[in-house]
């Protein structure tokens, strides 16, 4: 079943256009790993889907609900969950205050207390290190703690999909795995869509599913991040090599 | 001595609820709102009818307090919140400085309205004429107002902190003033927080207008200004975007002022604001970034 659909989407900024009519289908539960070297228009994309950013033209839908110029708050409440890049704590606030904004949206609903402590409990389940610096300001957590808060966060959410800007900046390889590791085993546990933007195509072969690679604003390949690897036709794909 | 700080206090008290009303706002859409003190100025007028002599003609001013203050906080709320959904809203995405030009132009037709319904002379008015009768607290005798502006203000400050910490709607409130892009994407409806921000704005100068009718005994077009300016400077030196530290300015610039004026010489005393500017000047030289920096307003890395 398509939850993402996006029909010839282009962001323009100014005089710069950085998507170049993108179209896209992503299926409920499926891995998705949006790679491309810097300025090729990931992060852009990501932003248009979200609301963020507005589009120049195409159309977004998501499980089946056209939401092209929703606000992100609208978006965000349809179950699309935005962790964007650089993570984004709110500092000031304390851990346990950082997953409670990602609840408040379903707080018209009966029983909204008891549930947000069973999903409190769980993303404390998942991150245990959260848990223990719960009434800890947020902005002092180390930057793997950061990453694994603001997923956290997202899942508060109750998150049909988790569209996720590259989780590995500024970690040191290792935290990078565990947060992988995290979220792999969260994707599998609760049938997330996951839609992970990544500089490199290092992290999609060895986790596998699906990967698309974006160069100036389009998609120029689309398959199976293990198939596609790291072979010539990718590197080629990647630094556009085919343009000599 | 004691009367000092009194005064202090008191004065500190409506630069530090004039401060709190414009950081709200700053705080969640980077808007320094300077028609802020002509919702003051709006709100006490609100309790007299249109008229041009000096003699004000009371409508709501001779309303028991218990229904005097609600009636006067809800004013303040409403024509603050009015003020964002008709022209706030539209500029809600364009730069700061464009939102403040805006927000000029706004003070200027509320002033000018004002000026047309009432006349620019200064109307004497007696709201809660008790409040005007001195009382002797360990050997100080004081207005029973300066008194009660100032449990009000820590009155109003508690209840203020209780409520950004113990809500849903504060937490949302600080979030947002914190990252504002982000709490959106986390669900939280912009229209919302900021309609709140406006309208707990709007409340607190409400209550500035209150204190100061009674304070002064006239309802003036021009009082919100001098309040205004005290409480932006407040805003700024405290950090902007920082609650705590609009408070915080709010009370240190009250004290300064009313120190300067016990301590500096005879002569140099009309010259307060000149030495109370200057230690501004002094303060942010130290601490450009203010008092307290906020963290929603730095440079991120």
């Amino acid at each position: 079943m398509t939850l993402l659909n996006l029909v010839d989407v282009s962001v323009r900024y100014s005089r710069l256009t950085a998507v170049r009519g993108v179209s896209l289908n992503l299926k409920e539960g499926e891995v998705l790993f949006v790679t491309g070297p810097n300025g090729a228009g990931k992060s852009s994309l990501l932003r248009a889907i979200a609301g963020v950013t507005p589009t120049a033209s195409g159309h977004v839908e998501f499980d089946g609900a056209e939401i092209t110029g929703r606000t992100p708050e609208d978006i965000a409440r349809l179950g699309f969950s935005m962790v964007p890049e650089g993570r984004e704590v709110f500092g000031s606030l304390t851990i346990e205050e950082n997953l409670l904004v990602g609840a408040g949206m379903h707080s018209r609903k009966a029983g909204w207390k008891a549930e947000t402590a069973v999903d409190l409990e769980s993303v404390y389940n998942t991150f245990p290190i959260l848990k223990e610096r719960r009434n800890q300001q947020a902005g002092l957590l180390s930057g793997g703690q950061q990453q694994m808060l603001v997923i956290g966060r997202a899942l508060m959410t109750r998150p049909r999909l988790i569209a996720i800007d590259e989780p590995s900046l500024g970690l040191a390889p290792n935290i990078t795995d565990q947060v992988y590791e995290r979220l792999i085993a969260l994707q599998a546990e609760r049938k997330l869509t996951l839609l992970i933007v990544e500089q490199s195509s290092t992290r999609a072969v060895m986790i596998g599913g699906r990967m698309i690679l974006m160069r100036s604003g389009q998609i120029v390949l689309d398959g199976d991040a293990r198939e596609l690897g790291n072979g010539e036709a990718m590197q080629a794909a990647y630094f556009g090599y085919e343009d000599h | 001595m004691l009367q000092i700080v009194f005064d202090a206090l008191s004065l500190g008290s409506l630069y530090a609820l004039g401060a709190l009303g414009i950081a709200l706002i700053f705080g969640v859409m980077r808007l320094v709102n300077f028609a802020h003190g002509d919702v003051i100025a709006f709100s006490i007028f609100a309790l007299l009818w249109p008229s041009t002599d000096a003699m004000a003609i009371v409508f709501a001013g001779n309303l028991p307090w218990f229904l005097l203050i609600p009636f006067v906080l809800a004013v303040g709320a409403a024509i603050s919140v009015l003020c964002e959904i008709v022209v706030f809203r539209r500029f809600r995405n364009t730069n700061p400085a464009t939102m403040m030009i805006a927000s000029f132009a706004l003070g200027f037709v509320i002033r000018y309205f004002l000026l047309m319904l009432y006349s620019s002379r200064p109307k004497s008015i007696s709201l809660l004429p008790i409040l005007s009768q001195p009382v002797e607290i360990f050997g100080a005798r004081l207005p029973l107002l300066q008194l009660i502006t100032i449990i009000a203000t820590m009155a109003i400050l508690f209840g203020l902190v209780i409520f950004l910490r113990r809500t849903r709607f504060g937490l949302e409130m600080r979030a947002a003033a914190e990252n504002f892009s982000m709490a959106r994407m986390l669900g939280v409806r912009a229209n919302r927080v900021i309609m709140g921000a406006f309208a707990l704005s709007g409340a607190l100068a409400g209550a500035i207008a209150l204190i100061f009718g009674i304070q002064t005994g006239t309802a003036d077009i021009q009082m919100g200004g001098a309040v205004m300016l005290m409480a932006f400077i407040s805003t700024v030196i405290g950090g902007l975007g920082s609650l705590a530290g609009a408070v915080l300015a709010g009370f240190l610039l009250g004290a300064a002022s009313v120190v300067m004026q016990v301590i500096l010489p005879v002569d140099a005393r009309p010259f307060r604001d000149a030495f109370v500017y200057g230690a501004v000047i002094l303060v942010l030289l130290f601490r450009p970034q203010g008092l307290i920096a906020a963290r929603g307003t730095k440079e991120r890395v």
